[in-house]
């Protein structure tokens, strides 16, 4: 095949015992390091085209004209495409309400949306091309808040919504409204000795994934279309995909190529449908690949948030009650918001046990850009408010803010604010002793021998102080996170499994379509199948379309979901085999006919240890292959008046320590440690674990100090689309991080292991901004914290 | 214009290129060499990091036309650069992986997550463990502070440069 | 787009008396950020990497003259010791990476106020080489920065270097930025002593449309320091004056809201920055007066 970087298949492992519980090494790292793992930007095709997409300059506009003459006038264009040249009637897509155009049809409600697609022999010709493309906007005023999308004579993002949302909301620019109500709080007021309320305000963030949106779409000869792309979920993709196309599921084959990283920002759609629909268009492989400004508008971003709580308790430091109202800026388009409230709703509370509550969740409609997932997915925004509000009562009690949260941890048994038992372990009070319980970095690290060593200081490099105005704080947090899709989805996974001999050895071969988008899911596959099969050696097929769905690498499901699949599936090899093996030995041996046969080491073995059979005799020159589609215990939606319902599957729990030093004069953080304690019910493989743990972390420190992409109130236009204005931590900002990983086992999940990769992210950026709180005494109320905000003390 | 230099210790050429075109894009598209990354195309990453003449740089802030008649040693030229600083010597002792030792530790540590930044420290650490052998903290992130990971929170990857030259120092 | 590569200074000047248009380019730290994102599409590219000589500094007696195009890395490494302001600037650029490329030269062809060695510049004094096919002449620092990312050059010149005093006591530079490393300034600072005119000069980053001096705080320091008899006595320099000299150099900037900091910010971070470096400058000088005078 005249093509490059084409996905391989991994295989690793010979004579390592490698099974889960181990820290087995990634089977994609040796690519990585030697920079010949195939992303989807690497990809390279004979003759192919590069794709090039003209976004609005505006943020809310109808078009009166689009004029592409001058473009297709450019030597090397091929195509220019517009919402008219869509090949069907399906002209929209989105991942639960189908409210986003391909194309800008008559209208744009966003700053950056895709208006016309354009495609050449090189990216500088499509570039040149599309800045020909004439645009006729006429700007239609934005709504970018509360007030102004709620308003009595706001604009309506879309003037006619047919969403199954639609009857529930109050206004049609809200997405979707979902209240949890439980108790009494009128009278749990009453019983409150101190009250607390707060107004809180969290920032957008963007996932920033290093690899940028792309992919190469190959037409084949059948009509249909191969898309080679960076996702986090193909099946949700190629649903929305082929019918845009005028294509049946089966004609679009969707290959995943290598992701650079994800964090909820490719559970969406990009490029894919204009990467397709050029090179069915022009009978050409496409590629397109952002640029990061593009990337910036390529992807949604986390929901910035406005959030309203009051907190209650008893002189002895009882929660009476918390009522909180969290209003979610969704955005132009729905994408994810309708589970993001969903999530923000029923976690809102946090890892507490209170009887009374009353909390409120909304999503809007406004004109500024689209929000959706992001590691932590609704739980995250809560977490940086209601924290905030423990740290306060607490202080209010005059207790400390650590026994005041272990007061009214939640345990095994105590009931969600939805009123769902939490009905496996939930050692919160537990990862706040050990987080605290840890000693503290020495003080005064930056002094050397010879004066102030800067790096160690606030303001790093740039030589900002030498100790003078700084002061040490600490601050605690800790949150809780569901595991997989809630609400009553069908949430479920496919794996299939074969198991045959190759090279005199036995080997199994995993094939599923999860997306690795660097967490580890390859490895942990492997190591299940060593596990479960007892080979050492497994291949990790390319995940693609050709295998049932596996549902999207997000909600910390993967490990469990997919997971629990190919376990299950490998279960099923293992009893083929066994079968294969009676059928062909079990007159040799008694204890073929007996129970409790497992495979170990390459050998069939009885309980007790007696080898039977060598799996290459078993095997012969046949292969043994399973397909399992497999569902976590199923869930309910959530009462749309109360809350209440079996909404999670499981919960998982992060608690952090920040110690931080603060120069109070110039506002600047120096974060010095960030601890994190978590219950991971079991580590399927301890290295990636931590991994995750301290990746979490260290987004939710840039949440904390940093990250935020701005949005200009009074034209809803992005004003720092770069890494040179998104500043995300780099190795000098972010510090040590020390992990205390808990196994206390879910009894309902695959090996009783607990969905890692969002809990860190939660808890961490609270715990950075009560530290700093401690530094220097102000009330912060918004994240990220600015240096001016800690001059002034406005933040 | 055309362009010749040297890529990993061999001539290449490169022909019809765009004057405007970055030796990152020339590594990638033109020469079959996609190991240097392309993050952000602003110098704020690092995933692009080669070294020209010896010296780290981002690729994508160099013109392609800039690099006529230098040397270029891109992340697919670590292994054989590191072969060379100490013949024979190979990733883990008695096993050849087609690795520089830093390579190995990149993984052994679990450095790696997606990946994308990976090339872009393992240029720059590698050379910061030639000028410095035996680093301190601090001045470890001080040479990768032009590299953003996004995936480990870096904790690995110090652990990795750790080890790299904890192994160097055993070897001796 | 053509992309030239003169091979001397020579054919450089005259390559850019031909097409005034080109765009130089050497560590290409501004420029290709420009052309990835589209922002600029120069006719003309002009290649300095192989004119050796901007790449070479001479230490003379009483100042250094540094080729436009030495990269930063080569500054902190080599003239820590001459140029010390310029070092620390140098030290708070960008990257490794960046610093291994970008030079002195590139910042002032820019021009950008947050340029971060403007202030260093500024504070130590210097004079910008500028050359073209017509002659060369020198632009006294303070003349160079015209407005916003324009400065002093004429169409047809090239910076071919950069004469900076030699220090003759302490400094100090410091810069604001959200983040520990890699970061474009919310602001900066550089402080100079210069014992031998009994001077003090400063330079303010990113504080207004270009790098300035804080005129009136050094007019006011110079002043108090005289009147105390303080380079002679090397008493400490008590806080009320240092916040004096901090408040005025808070009030020599016109800074403006944007995406990387407020207005009343950068004012409040300059003047912090201004009374740290003069303890830091002005200890440093006590200190080395004393051991002068312990020796002697």
């Amino acid at each position: 095949m005249p093509a490059k970087g084409m996905p391989t298949t991994l295989t690793q492992g010979s004579g390592t015992k490698g099974g889960i519980g181990e820290s087995t090494l990634r089977p994609d790292g040796a690519l990585k390091v030697t920079g010949e793992f195939a992303y989807s930007s690497d990809l390279w095709h004979e003759d192919m085209l590069w794709g090039q997409i003209l976004r609005s300059t505006v943020a809310h506009a109808e078009i009166a004209s689009i004029d592409a003459s001058e473009a297709l006038a450019v030597p090397g264009v091929y195509a220019v495409m517009t919402y008219d040249d869509l090949p069907t009637g399906v002209r929209n897509y989105g991942l639960e309400i189908r409210d986003t155009p391909v194309l800008a049809h008559g209208k744009v409600r966003h700053h950056g949306e895709p208006v016309a697609i354009v495609a050449a022999d090189h990216p500088e010709t499509a570039r040149r091309a599309a800045a020909r493309i004439r645009v006729d906007y006429r700007e239609l005023p934005v709504v970018t808040d509360e007030a102004s999308a709620l308003a009595p004579d706001a604009a309506l993002v879309h003037e006619n919504r047919d969403d199954h949302h639609i009857a529930r909301v109050p206004h049609p620019n809200i997405v979707h409204r979902q209240p949890v109500v439980r108790g009494d709080v009128a009278s749990a007021r009453e019983r409150a000795d101190v009250i607390v309320e707060g107004e809180y305000t969290f920032g957008m963030q963007d996932q920033a994934f290093l690899g940028p949106e792309s992919g190469l779409a190959v037409p084949e000869e059948d009509g249909g279309v191969h898309l080679y792309v960076a996702t986090q979920w193909l099946h949700s993709d190629l649903r929305q995909i082929a019918p845009v196309l005028g294509l049946p599921e089966d004609r679009v084959r969707m290959t995943l190529a290598g992701v650079g990283g994800a964090f909820g920002g490719r559970e969406d759609l990009s490029m894919q449908i204009h990467a397709c629909l050029l090179a069915l268009r022009t009978g050409k492989p496409v590629k397109i690949v952002y640029n990061r400004f593009e990337s910036f508008f390529g992807h949604v971003h986390r929901h910035p948030a406005k959030l309203h709580y009051e907190h209650g308790a008893t002189a002895d430091g009882r929660l009476t009650h918390v009522k909180a109202r969290i209003v979610l800026d969704g955005g132009a388009y729905a994408s994810s918001s309708p589970a993001v409230v969903g999530n923000a709703a029923s976690l809102g509370v946090g890892p507490y046990a209170v009887d009374a509550v009353d909390v409120e969740a909304v999503a809007l409609y406004t004109n500024n850009p689209p929000c959706g997932a992001m590691r932590g997915f609704g739980a995250v925004q809560a977490c940086f408010a209601y924290e905030a509000q423990m740290d306060r009562l607490a202080a209010r009690l005059g207790l400390d803010p650590v026994e005041f949260r272990q007061l009214n941890a939640m345990e095994q048994g105590t009931l969600m604010p939805t009123g769902q038992p939490v009905d496996s372990p939930a050692p919160v009070a537990e990862l706040l002793r050990r987080v605290k319980a840890r000693p503290m970095p020495p003080e005064r690290q930056w002094e050397s021998g010879e004066g102030a060593d800067v790096r160690r200081l606030p303001g790093g490099l740039s030589n900002t102080t030498h100790g003078e105005g700084v002061v040490r704080g600490v601050g605690y947090a800790v949150g809780i996170k569901n595991v997989g899709f809630s609400e009553g989805f069908d949430d479920y996974s496919t794996a299939r499994v074969r198991l045959e001999v190759a090279g005199g050895e036995p080997v199994a071969a995993v094939h599923t379509a999860m997306a690795e988008v660097g967490q580890g899911g390859v490895t942990v596959h492997a190591q299940i199948a060593r596990t479960e099969l007892g080979v050492a050696r497994v291949t990790v097929h390319p995940a693609d379309t050709r295998v049932g769905s596996a549902g999207s690498t997000s909600a910390s499901r993967q490990t469990y979901v997919t997971g629990g699949a190919v376990r299950n599936a490998c279960e099923l090899v293992r009893e083929k085999v066994l079968e294969l093996g009676r059928r062909k030995l079990g007159p040799s041996h008694p204890a073929w006919a007996g129970a409790g046969l497992l495979l170990e080491g390459g050998k069939v073995v009885t309980d007790g240890g007696e080898v039977l059979a060598d799996l290459v005799d078993v095997l012969g020159d046949e292969a043994v292959e399973a397909e399992e589609e497999w569902r976590h215990r199923p869930t309910e939606p959530f009462d749309p008046r109360t809350g209440q319902g079996d909404g999670h599957v499981q919960y998982s729990f992060a608690a952090h320590r920040a110690v931080v030093e603060v120069d109070t004069e110039l506002g600047l953080v120096k974060v010095v440690e960030l601890a994190c304690a978590q219950d991971v019910g079991k580590a399927l493989n301890p290295l990636s674990v931590t991994g995750q743990i301290q990746g979490g972390t260290a987004q939710g420190l840039g949440m904390a100090v940093m990250e935020e992409i701005v949005v200009d109130p009074r034209t809803a236009k992005v004003r720092n689309p770069s890494f040179t204005d998104y500043l995300v931590p780099t190795i000098l900002d972010t510090p040590a991080i020390p992990v205390d990983v808990l196994e206390l086992a879910d009894d309902h999940a695959p090996y009783g292991l607990r969905g890692v990769g969002e809990a860190p992210t939660l808890s961490s950026t609270p715990a950075v901004l009560a530290a700093i709180r401690d530094a220097t005494g102000l009330e912060l109320s918004r994240t990220p914290v600015r240096p001016e905000h800690l001059t002034t003390g406005t933040g | 214009m055309r362009i010749d230099f040297t890529v990993n210790g061999r001539p290449r050429e490169a022909d019809d290129v765009w004057e405007g075109e970055s030796l990152l894009y020339v590594l990638r598209e033109r020469l079959g060499l996609p190991g240097s990354k392309n993050a952000c195309e602003q110098g704020e990453c690092g995933s692009c990091t080669v070294r020209l003449d010896g010296v780290p740089v981002c690729s994508c802030l160099v013109a392609a036309g800039q690099v006529q008649g230098r040397e270029v040693v891109t992340v697919e030229g670590l292994a054989d650069l590191a072969g060379q600083r100490s013949r024979g010597a190979v990733a883990r002792p008695g096993e050849d992986t087609g690795l520089s030792p830093l390579q190995q530790a990149f993984l052994d540590a679990g450095a790696v997550q997606c990946g994308f930044c990976t090339p872009g420290l393992l240029v720059a650490a590698d050379e910061m463990l030639e000028r410095h052998p035996d680093p301190s903290d601090a001045d470890i992130r001080e040479a990768l502070s032009g590299n953003l990971c996004r995936c480990t929170g870096y904790e690995k990857i110090m652990d990795a440069v750790r080890l790299a030259a904890a192994r160097r120092a055993e070897r001796g | 787009m053509d992309f030239l590569r003169p091979a001397g200074w020579e054919e450089a000047l005259a390559a850019k008396a031909e097409h005034p248009a080109a765009v130089p380019i050497a560590g290409g730290t501004d420029v290709m950020v420009e052309i990835n994102f589209d922002h600029r599409r120069p006719e003309y590219l002009m290649d300095l990497n192989r004119v050796g000589d901007l790449y070479e500094w001479e230490v003379g007696e009483d100042a250094v003259r540094l080729g436009a195009c030495v990269p930063y890395a080569r500054i902190m490494e080599h003239l820590r010791a001459e140029l010390p302001g310029l070092a620390l600037a140098s030290h708070t650029v960008a990257s490794p990476q960046i610093r291994n490329r970008g030079g002195v030269g590139g910042n002032l062809g820019t021009a950008s106020p947050a340029g971060d060695a403007h202030p260093a510049l500024l504070a130590a004094g210097a004079e910008v080489e500028a050359e073209s096919v017509r002659g060369a002449r020198r632009i006294p620092i303070d003349a160079f920065y015209t407005g916003v990312k324009r400065n002093a050059l004429a169409p047809d010149e090239l910076i071919r270097a950069v004469h900076v005093k030699k220090a003759d006591g302490p400094q100090q530079y410091s810069k604001v930025g959200t983040r520990n490393a890699m970061v474009i300034a919310v602001c900066a600072f550089g402080l100079a002593l210069h014992p031998e005119t009994r001077t003090v000069r400063t330079g303010i980053g990113s504080a207004a449309p270009t790098p300035v001096r804080a005129r009136a705080a050094e007019e006011f320091l110079n002043a108090a320091l005289e009147e105390g008899g303080l380079w002679d006595n090397g008493k400490a320099v008590v806080p009320s004056l240092a916040q004096r000299f901090a408040d005025l150099c808070a009030a020599a900037c016109d800074p403006i809201d944007d995406v990387r900091g407020t207005a009343g910010y950068r004012r409040h971070a300059v003047g912090v920055m201004a009374r740290r470096t003069l303890t830091w400058t002005w200890e440093s000088y006590r200190g080395a007066r004393r051991t002068t005078e312990g020796a002697a």
